[in-house]
């Protein structure tokens, strides 16, 4: 589903321009408004969609599993730390309202100190773990680690952890 | 220099009928360029089609009055104080270029008709406007087109790389640039150049009105009709298929959605701003 711009509500500030990973997020060279330069390369990462200030970006989806009609827009609050979505059928009945956190902690603020972290032993170098796991949620033979699997909760906010 | 009429001199080699027919024929330029740019662009067909389209998924009727209101705050905020920029320095160099440009016109259009009853009935804070207009329209324009423009801050594009889109705010620089030039030169008595500026200036400001329909001079006209519906769509509620803006505080909210509470607490805090950190500048 690449994206397109609503070119009405487009400032042309060039945050897409930015944030675009494919570097397909270009100015117009005639009305100075952001546009997909080449839809077919567009991952669909959404990055400008979320990105823009403006909610002008849009994504369009391919005729044949997504028919004319539907919608998929997104609302990412980064100073309330969720992403909203909302997911419109083309029949304009069903109407899906989404939320998600996509932070637990102010952003920056806890930032691992890696120089301070003891050197990984050989052991650890040839484990095929990553940094920090099974600390946190990890695949293994018992399935899917969970906070509540393990027995842990969430304390309120972000202090005291 | 800057309190003298600078057109004050021209009748000695334009008639003042000349002049003024001038700023008749720029006026009808920029009517007819907007009207003719509406047409091709099929700009206002797209509103009212949207606007139509929006009512369909109102959840809400917004009334007469609320209307007045909302147009009411869009000439308050967005027209006359630029806020539809996300960002700051964006909206500031906006708001130079714009009032500079409106009291360059407005003095120019003062200077020229007040020509014919004699420069020294012209008030010095007429011309002293024109120069200040001016200097502010250099000052934000040339902020925006060194620094600011996505050309250049988010593309990578040298600052003298000239396409279609840059036709409006380079000739508005010419006009202004030329125009403060010629003041100069004219005070300083150089005849020969203040009549080289002076040319200059006239082609930049007739390329600048006359280029409408290609330029996009026409902006001042559809961002508020663009900004009025921004808002009309929010309190109706239709919202362009666009999430709800949650209050996360709210029982029902969590109710709704349960990761919230259990991940983020009952009253999360504000997290910050994310990506909008840092400019990015690590290309």
């Amino acid at each position: 589903m690449p994206t397109f711009v609503y070119m009405t509500r487009c400032d042309g500030c060039g945050e897409c321009v930015d944030i675009c990973p494919s570097d397909i997020m270009h100015i117009d060279t005639t009305v100075r408004r952001a546009y997909n330069l080449e839809p077919s390369m567009c991952w669909e990462c959404y990055s400008c969609v979320k990105a823009c200030p403006h909610e002008a970006i849009d994504v369009r989806g391919y005729a044949d599993f997504a028919p004319l009609g539907h919608s998929v827009r997104v609302k990412r609050d980064e100073e309330k730390g969720v992403i909203a979505w909302r997911i419109k059928f083309r029949n304009g009945e069903k109407d899906m309202d989404l939320l998600a956190p996509i932070t637990t902690k102010p952003w920056g603020k806890h930032i691992p100190q890696l120089r301070d972290v003891p050197a990984p032993t050989n052991e650890q170098r040839d484990s095929q773990l990553l940094y920090n796991e099974p600390k946190y949620i990890r695949f293994d033979e018992d399935g899917l680690h969970t906070l509540k699997s393990n027995g842990l909760k969430m304390v309120a906010g972000v202090e005291g952890f | 220099m800057v309190t003298s009429n600078p057109f004050a001199e021209l009748p000695s080699f334009i008639p003042v009928a000349v002049m003024q027919g001038w700023v008749v024929l720029m006026a009808i330029f920029v009517v007819g360029g907007t009207v003719l740019d509406m047409i091709h662009k099929g700009s206002a067909k797209y509103f009212f089609e949207n606007a139509k389209r929006a009512k369909k998924s109102a959840k809400r009727r917004v009334s007469g009055g609320e209307k007045v209101s909302m147009a009411v705050q869009t000439l308050a905020s967005e027209v006359l104080t630029s806020a539809e920029f996300a960002k700051p320095r964006r909206r500031v160099s906006h708001l130079f270029t714009m009032y500079g440009f409106i009291i360059f016109v407005v003095t120019s259009v003062i200077l020229i008709f007040s020509v014919p009853t004699s420069a020294d009935q012209t008030p010095a804070l007429v011309p002293l406007l024109w120069h200040v207009g001016a200097f502010m329209l250099c000052f934000g324009g040339y902020w925006f087109w060194f620094f600011i423009r996505a050309d250049v801050s988010a593309e990578g594009f040298p600052w003298y790389r000239l396409v279609r889109a840059d036709l409006f705010i380079v000739s508005l620089l010419s006009t202004a640039t030329f125009g403060l030039i010629w003041s100069f030169v004219q005070s300083a008595g150089a005849s020969g150049l203040s009549r080289l500026f002076f040319a200059l200036f006239a082609i930049a400001a007739t390329t600048l009105f006359s280029t409408v329909l290609w330029s996009k001079f026409a902006h001042m006209f559809f961002k508020p009709a663009a900004a009025f519906q921004k808002r009309v769509i929010m309190a109706d509620e239709s919202r362009e298929n666009l999430p709800a803006d949650y209050d996360l505080t709210d029982p029902q909210v969590q109710a709704k959605y349960p990761d919230i509470p259990e991940y983020m607490g009952k009253t999360p805090p504000k997290m910050g701003l994310g990506i909008k950190r840092e400019a990015p500048q690590h290309y």
